[in-house]
């Protein structure tokens, strides 16, 4: 759309002002971080969503952030109940949400005083001045109100009464109430920040017409809305300068926008099928892990079993029940609901069954804080359970990348017959990012399930020479009826077996089994020199901010590397070798040095810890710190 | 032309592990019992799987021979309920003891029963734990002296059927360990329910609290003292069938045919399908009352796995059968060329 031109005049049928035709400046940028704050009820998550779907047809790269409370609906107005999403959009490659906006749209008093120290001086700054009424001041903690007293000098600030101006543009609405017309504020500040970034309208009207199907009357005054608040931009002489952001240059290829939690549950289906073996998913509701849930009851038709069961220990043994069965039993939950899960999770590594564990971490301890994010249950999936049980531990270190880490988690819990802890969190789960989708079953990874039913020479805890999985037999096999359970095995036999010497061998077993997993992880790859003064080394989720820092440092002339970990038991054989190339190593994780102690324990390597639980992810800034403090 | 493979016995549904139960202990004539039923149903060893918790009792799939699993403790409903979602082709035993299932496992017990899933849920009360050596239990009496109770347990006991009544049970069965013709055929109907079967089987622990049950097996008890239910049957009971029971408002009381011009139908008649009836025969007490033995209540409902087998099609005809790479390529995707 040319600049100037005043595009989406007359569209808002309640809008009566004169419009003025001004013309305005377009400035190119590169990257641009916008953060939607208001209150939970104030649809802040639909319109970051919202934002974010159009800038990734626009071709922009993208990572975005949803911030919410744990309540569905804290008291409107105080500070606990404001939701955020920030969504950072760039021409360039980015691998972050942003440590901090560009823009802030704040919706009322608290979403301002929650979000301001964030927005950087002479950020751009977007308030409804209706909501800045006493009573929400108050609310908010506010002694004067700062659209009076002074305090938002400095910032590009633009105090608009979105309210009353999105009622207006609705006035000759009678099918819709006063509160119907208010709510729809949300989408007019949507079209306002469309005009400033200069983004097509279209994929939200085809979104909200799908939306309200059945209530056009809604999607019509969203719709009417977002046009109101596209056109005041253009007509105001407030608004001077609009903003562009060109497509990123992406490899070729085909995308989609998505979030962690949907893409481990599609990693999931797609291993079951590549496998040829329907899924079984026993989970119970809790936050942030329930999305995978609710996405996979969505696949019935790919034979996908969902059970919610009625508790977190009732979800991982009816998944090991279905292993037995011959499915494969995956159980998800967080941080909380994988301790109540331990007891199983040793009867698993016992029985030798297949069984994928995702654990979501969040912050803990105990309940903690169920929306905000963290990695501190890695101790807890090494050794959370009683007796020597060792399993197999994989990290995603992006949203697309849980689709890859899941479908291994089940590649691998398969081919050698154990429990594998898949350690997402919460920051992954409800972050997106462009995924470059798969064009052709060839390109997901070879995942071939066997059942014996041979009944030669079989015994239950015979082993496989290469992996030393026990072989699978599927109850109603004939001639091979055989119990499994929680007590000591007799190795072969599989009978129970209290036996000195046999407990020590089959413990050998086992950690032996898990070892071997090293052969099907790649080795670790540096990102940067391949010797020098600093290596930062990172697991799950922290890849992005880790590595934007790093293209920062490069560019400073630092001699520092990057290496991730997606395996982090067993670690890449070559761990060890990389770390000793490096004078000295920092391990980024968002606990208290959980991997660090591992590090330590493995290697005797002197390993730095870089440490926050604060229920937010690492900016990257903080890396940069840490990277100046640790180099010349 | 198929041949039909020979009818199994007994000893073909026996394993080749010893049997590591005291001697006396009721478990043994319950496994003999389950291994006839087993033959008798025309069960072959591949299609059976026994799954049990922790306790005495659970040892039970290791005596059996078919596919086994000796899982954790309360467990096994859960596990089984994975089992049978997974395969609904397998016959599926659940094992435990009342402490397994109505202590730890209680949960699980409660929601096996209303979801209905098609397994046979045999609970073995011995109104004692007998494998950690002689705590008191759920369904120990008040007052009962224990190891962990010396002065007499302060907690008031289940009522299994009780419970399984109120969780939506859809077979609710009481028998005990001797009288093997009885447990038999409750066996037997369970195999032939079509959703959750429960039977609660009085077992005698010789060891931790012998003749718990005296009430119920003795010689004397059995003939004087026990209801055999039967649907449709009036409720009458003693060696010379002369007891019975009547309901004077919604209270029931103990009456003899032939005294006060009482006859047989002034008695009670047993309907597997009331519940009413059922919960209040679960809550005679044998102080007053002969305990009943047999189905409290048989309903039918449709069992879980068949809603996951219609869901599964209906998903499959709606949307048809899954593609992967058209539900990867699914929602707003966009091309970059
Ligand atoms: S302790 Fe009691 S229940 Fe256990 S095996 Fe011995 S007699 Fe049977």
């Amino acid at each position: 759309m040319e600049v100037g031109q005043s595009l989406a005049w007359g569209e808002g049928p309640g809008y009566h002002e004169r419009p003025v035709m001004i013309t305005k400046q377009l400035e190119s940028l590169e990257t641009v971080v916008i953060r939607f704050a208001g209150d939970s009820g104030d649809g802040m998550q639909i319109t970051g969503t919202q934002f974010t779907n159009t800038s990734a047809v626009l071709g922009n790269d993208l990572a975005t952030f949803p911030d919410f409370p744990a309540e569905i609906r804290a008291p409107a107005g105080t500070l606990p109940g404001v939701s955020g999403f920030q969504v950072h959009f760039s021409s360039t490659d980015i691998y972050t949400p942003g440590d901090d906006p560009d823009v802030l749209v704040a919706m009322n008093p608290a979403a301002l005083k929650v979000n301001l120290k964030d927005l950087p001086r002479n950020g751009i700054l977007i308030l409804d001045t209706d909501a800045f009424d006493k009573r929400n001041l108050k609310k908010a903690g506010y002694e004067s109100n700062p659209l009076e007293d002074g305090s938002l000098e400095g910032f590009r600030l633009f105090a608009i009464p979105l309210t009353s101006r999105t009622e207006r543009a609705l006035e000759d609405r009678d099918d819709l109430s006063k509160k119907e017309k208010t709510r729809c504020k949300n989408f007019y500040a949507l079209g306002m920040t469309y005009w400033l970034f200069n983004r097509p309208l279209e994929n939200t009207v085809t979104f909200l017409e799908k939306k309200f199907k059945k209530k056009p009357q809604f999607a019509s005054a969203n719709i009417t809305a977002m046009r109101a608040g596209y056109a005041y931009c253009d007509a105001s002489q407030e608004f001077q300068v609009r903003y562009e952001v060109a497509p990123a240059a992406t490899e070729p290829g085909t995308y989609r926008n998505i979030m962690g939690n949907d893409a481990l549950a599609l990693g999931l289906v797609a291993a079951s099928v590549r496998a040829g073996v329907p899924i079984f998913y026993g989970s119970y509701p809790i936050t942030p892990a329930s999305s995978v849930l609710h996405a996979l009851a969505k696949y019935k038709n790919f034979g996908v079993a969902t059970f919610q069961a009625e508790d977190e220990i009732a979800a991982v043994t009816s998944a090991i029940g279905a292993s037995f069965g011959g499915k494969v039993g995956i159980t998800g939950s967080s941080g909380p609901g994988i301790a109540l899960k331990g007891e199983a999770l040793g009867l698993a590594t016992m029985v030798e069954l297949p069984l994928v564990v995702i654990n979501v971490q969040r912050a803990g301890p105990s309940t903690g804080m169920p929306t905000k994010t963290e990695q501190a249950d890695l101790l807890q999936a090494m050794f959370g359970r009683n007796g020597e049980a060792p399993c197999p531990v994989l990290a995603p270190c992006s949203p697309g990348d849980c689709f890859e880490m899941a479908f291994e988690a089940f590649r691998i819990a398969t081919k050698y017959m154990v429990p594998v802890f898949l350690l997402s969190d919460g920051y992954l789960a409800n972050g997106a990012e462009p995924w470059k989708l798969p064009e052709s079953m060839d390109e997901l990874p070879a995942c071939a399930v066997s059942y014996r039913t041979d009944p030669e020479d079989y015994l239950p805890y015979m082993r496989d020479e290469t992996t030393l999985a026990r072989p699978w037999v599927r109850p109603g096999t004939p001639g091979m009826q055989h119990r499994i359970g929680g007590i000591e095995k007799a190795e072969g036999t599989g009978n129970v077996s209290y036996d000195a010497e046999n407990h020590q061998r089959m413990t050998d077993i086992r950690a032996e089994k898990v070892a071997r997993i090293v052969a099907e992880v790649p080795d670790l790859e540096v990102f940067g020199p391949e010797s020098g003064d600093l290596l930062v080394l990172g697991w799950g989720s922290t890849y992005g901010a880790i590595h934007a820092a790093m293209k920062i440092a490069h560019k400073d002339g630092k001699s520092v590397a990057q290496a991730h970990l997606r395996h982090l038991n067993p670690f890449p054989k070559n761990l060890g070798d990389v770390m000793k190339r490096y004078k000295k190593v920092i391990c980024a994780e968002m606990n208290m040095g959980q991997l660090r102690m591992m590090l330590r324990d493995r290697f005797l390597v002197d390993v730095i810890g870089l440490n926050k639980v604060q229920g937010m992810p690492f900016r990257i800034r903080e890396i940069l710190t840490a990277i100046d403090e640790h180099t010349s | 032309m198929t041949t039909q493979p020979p009818q199994l016995k007994k000893k073909d549904f026996e394993s080749d592990q010893q049997v590591r139960w005291c001697p006396g202990c009721g478990d043994y004539a319950i496994l003999s019992s389950v291994q006839k039923t087993f033959a008798e149903l025309g069960l072959r060893n591949e299609e059976v799987a026994v799954i049990s918790g922790i306790g005495c009792a659970a040892r039970f799939p290791y005596y059996v021979n078919s596919y086994g699993f000796h899982t954790i403790h309360g467990r096994a409903p859960a596990l089984a309920t994975g089992l049978k979602i997974a395969r609904p082709d397998l016959s599926v035993w659940v094992v435990g003891g009342d402490g397994d299932m109505l202590s730890i496992g209680g949960n699980h017990l409660l929601h096996a029963l209303r979801r209905n899933i098609d397994i046979n849920i045999m609970c073995f009360d011995n109104r004692i734990y007998g494998l950690t050596k002689g705590q008191a239990s759920p369904t120990s009496e008040f007052g009962k002296r224990t190891a962990t109770t010396p002065m007499g347990s302060l907690d008031r006991p289940v009522n299994p059927i009780s419970v399984a009544l109120a969780a939506e049970g859809t077979f609710v069965a009481r028998t005990a360990d001797v009288f093997a013709p009885h447990l038999q055929a409750m066996l037997t109907a369970a195999a032939a329910h079509k959703g959750v079967a429960f039977i609660q089987i009085l077992q005698n622990c010789i060891i931790f609290n012998d003749r718990a049950f005296a009430h119920v097996t003795d010689r004397e008890a059995k003939n004087e003292r026990v209801l055999y239910l039967e649907h449709g049957a009036p409720m009458i009971f003693g060696k010379e069938k002369d007891k019975g029971i009547r309901l004077v408002g919604n209270k029931p009381e103990v009456v003899r045919l032939g005294e006060d011009g009482i006859t047989e139908k002034d008695i009670l008649v047993h309907d597997e399908t009331d519940e009413s009836l059922a919960y209040m025969l679960s809550r005679l007490d044998p102080k007053d009352f002969p305990t009943p033995l047999g189905i409290f209540r048989r309903a039918g409902a449709p069992s879980l796995h068949e809603g996951y087998q219609a869901q599964f099609e209906q998903a499959k005809s709606k949307d048809g059968e899954g593609v992967i790479l058209d539900l990867i390529h699914s929602g707003d995707v966009w091309d970059v060329k």
